[in-house]
């Protein structure tokens, strides 16, 4: 009885934390309307939990004054506000037209079977989410993606597979001490 | 003088210039010439007959845009500048270049711009992704905050002017300005309806002009050097320089900053080194995703927004996309068909039903399953998704590789339609 009340019990809203509001709060100084920072705000709260729960998006709602379903509009508008829960290291992959020609499809395939993953997809251990993203300006240096807010570009297989064995033995470094 | 007024201070091997480089090399100042010896109606008129285009996309003029907005003592106080850095044309990679290699040269520009139309708020609308801009913007905002450049008042002029980033989080409709004017008051970014045109009725509903990154980055030079200087360095009949750059299978992919009027072949065999070893050149896309292939023989057109114009395409963003002889037209057609499929903003019908239905019919191209039938369905979308049957441009700017591929690759597509699919995946 207990698991079908709380899988049916409605999200509530979650107080946003202090550091969260602060840095709302700053956003709103820039803009005349403080509805304007919906976007700022959300951002935020990913920046800090990770994702954006329903419960969060509520939080931010009511400090904003406005309607969740109406911020929720703009959260599902933008393709980096994650709205599920993502690993902790997001993987967004070019697949647009320079990427395409110089060969992406092959390198995405090859990101795949390392991982396990495809894309909307976070690995077991919840370290990676793959996703695709447009054309991410670096038409020059293709194919490209962004990790950990770096541009890896010229991607090759063998680059891929440095990239990772490197995050692996940096990992182990960190947890080693 | 120079005659690279937009990359002279750009050197990607170093950091860009902070404040104190960028004045010694005569940074700013035509911000104090402006600020001492012009009245804003002298900038409009200076930037007016300087023959200055939108560097964006449209080719819009400069002046005449900023004409609209009301002036003098009945105008609103309250007034809106609005830079667009939502790169995200696709095979697009210019403003990024501008914003990383040197910063300080936008919000010059932008001070220019903002004491025109008599705005005391300037947002710089960056995409998402861009982290690295956004670092060196906001770092440079506070170092001309710091110096007195902006702020109350600037240097006793009694011009007061802040500009404020904005970050956005991935959505190619915000690069439409009315999209975006929604999207910075941080509703759904559909487009809105024109008119009211945005320099009388934009931002929060007051005059707003919103500008390319590009196109504001060429006032200091227009400002210090004048009309005449700026006119020399277009080789044809349009004013100034242009970043170009090239991608795909060419021996050195870049961006480089050109006279207009260049020749395209000087642009993708002088610059690009011409086509990759064993490669040939198929077609290209003259500035960006939204553009009209053209062919081989178009290579010795100049890069004109009118030459280009009449050629039936667009110079656009004048970042040229290269299809070479190994890949496939229709994938190539399809992956951009994905891209305008996913970006389009649902607002209106044609846009966001027709598009995932070209879509549809380019996977089954490509898988096997293509019908003859779906030939007349796309020709009939050029229609359909065509100039004045939708809210923005997003879809008329998907139809022009549609529709120049369907003229062109025809052999390709009935390849794909008879032959169980792709012919280059076989």
């Amino acid at each position: 009885m207990n698991i079908i009340a709380s899988s049916t019990s409605r999200p509530t809203a979650r107080a946003l934390t202090a550091e969260e509001k602060h840095e709302i709060d700053h956003e709103m100084t820039l803009y005349p309307d403080k509805r304007a920072v919906g976007l700022e705000a959300l951002k935020i709260v990913q920046k800090h939990q990770g994702w954006v729960s329903d419960e969060s998006l509520m939080g931010v709602a009511e400090y904003l004054g406005m309607s969740a379903h109406e911020l929720d509009g703009v959260a599902t508008f933008f393709n980096l506000i994650f709205r599920r829960p993502v690993g902790r290291n997001v993987i967004l992959f070019c697949d647009s037209v320079s990427c395409w020609i110089m060969g992406c499809d092959r390198i995405k395939e090859h990101i795949s079977n390392r991982l396990g993953i495809d894309y909307g997809q976070t690995t077991a251990d919840g370290e990676y989410t793959l996703l695709p993203v447009p054309c991410l300006g670096d038409c020059d240096r293709a194919p490209v993606m962004l990790m950990d807010g770096e541009q890896h570009r010229n991607l090759t297989a063998e680059k891929i597979d440095q990239l990772f064995a490197q995050r692996a033995l940096n990992k182990e470094a960190s947890e080693s001490k | 003088m120079t005659d690279r007024p937009l990359t002279r201070n750009i050197d990607m091997s170093r950091a860009p210039f902070d404040i104190g480089q960028y004045r010694a090399a005569g940074g700013y100042g035509s911000v104090e010439k402006m600020l001492k010896t012009m009245a804003p109606g002298d900038v409009l008129d200076l930037v007016k007959n300087s023959g200055l285009k939108g560097r964006g996309g449209a080719g819009f003029p400069t002046g005449l845009k900023w004409s609209f907005v009301p002036m003098g003592d009945n105008a609103p106080k309250t007034k809106y500048l609005v830079v667009n850095a939502d790169e995200m044309e696709p095979g697009t990679f210019k403003d990024r270049l501008l914003m990383e290699g040197d910063p300080h040269l936008l919000l010059e520009g932008m001070m220019i711009a903002a004491y025109t139309i008599q705005a005391n708020t300037a947002y710089i609308f960056l995409r998402g992704e861009y982290l690295r801009a956004e670092k060196l913007l906001q770092n440079a905002i506070a170092e001309a905050h710091n110096k007195g450049l902006l702020g109350k008042n600037i240097q006793g002029s009694g011009f007061d002017l802040e500009i404020i980033l904005h970050t956005s989080a991935g959505r190619y409709i915000c690069g439409e300005e009315t999209a975006l004017l929604n999207a910075l008051e941080g509703k759904r970014a559909n487009p809105r309806a024109k008119p009211p045109f945005p320099q009388v009725s934009g931002l929060w509903g007051k005059p707003t002009i919103v500008n390319n990154v590009e196109t504001l980055c060429n006032l200091p030079g227009i400002v210090n050097y004048g009309i005449e200087w700026f006119k020399g360095l277009g080789l044809g009949a349009d004013a100034g320089t242009k970043l170009c750059g090239v991608s795909g299978r060419v021996k050195n992919p870049g961006c480089w900053e050109l006279p207009l009027g260049t020749p395209i072949r000087e642009l993708l065999e002088d610059k690009a080194g011409g086509m990759c070893d064993g490669y040939a050149l198929r077609a290209f896309l003259p500035g960006g995703g939204s553009t009209d292939f053209l062919l081989p023989q178009h290579l010795d057109l100049t890069l004109d927004y009118d030459v280009i114009g009449k050629a039936g395409s667009r110079l656009a963003t004048g970042t040229m996309i290269v299809l070479d002889d190994r890949t496939c037209p229709v994938g190539m057609v399809g992956n951009l068909m994905k891209f305008f499929s996913h970006e389009s903003c649902g607002w209106c019908t044609p846009c966001r039903d027709g598009l995932p239905w070209i879509d549809e019919i380019f996977q089954r191209f490509e898988k096997g399953g293509g019908l003859e039938s779906d030939m007349q369905v796309l020709t009939d979308h050029l229609e359909y998704l065509g100039p004045g049957r939708t809210f923005c441009a997003l879809a008329p700017g998907a139809m022009a590789p549609l529709g120049s591929a369907l003229r062109h690759f025809r052999d390709d597509f009935h390849d794909h339609i008879h032959g169980g699919g792709c012919p280059w995946q076989r």
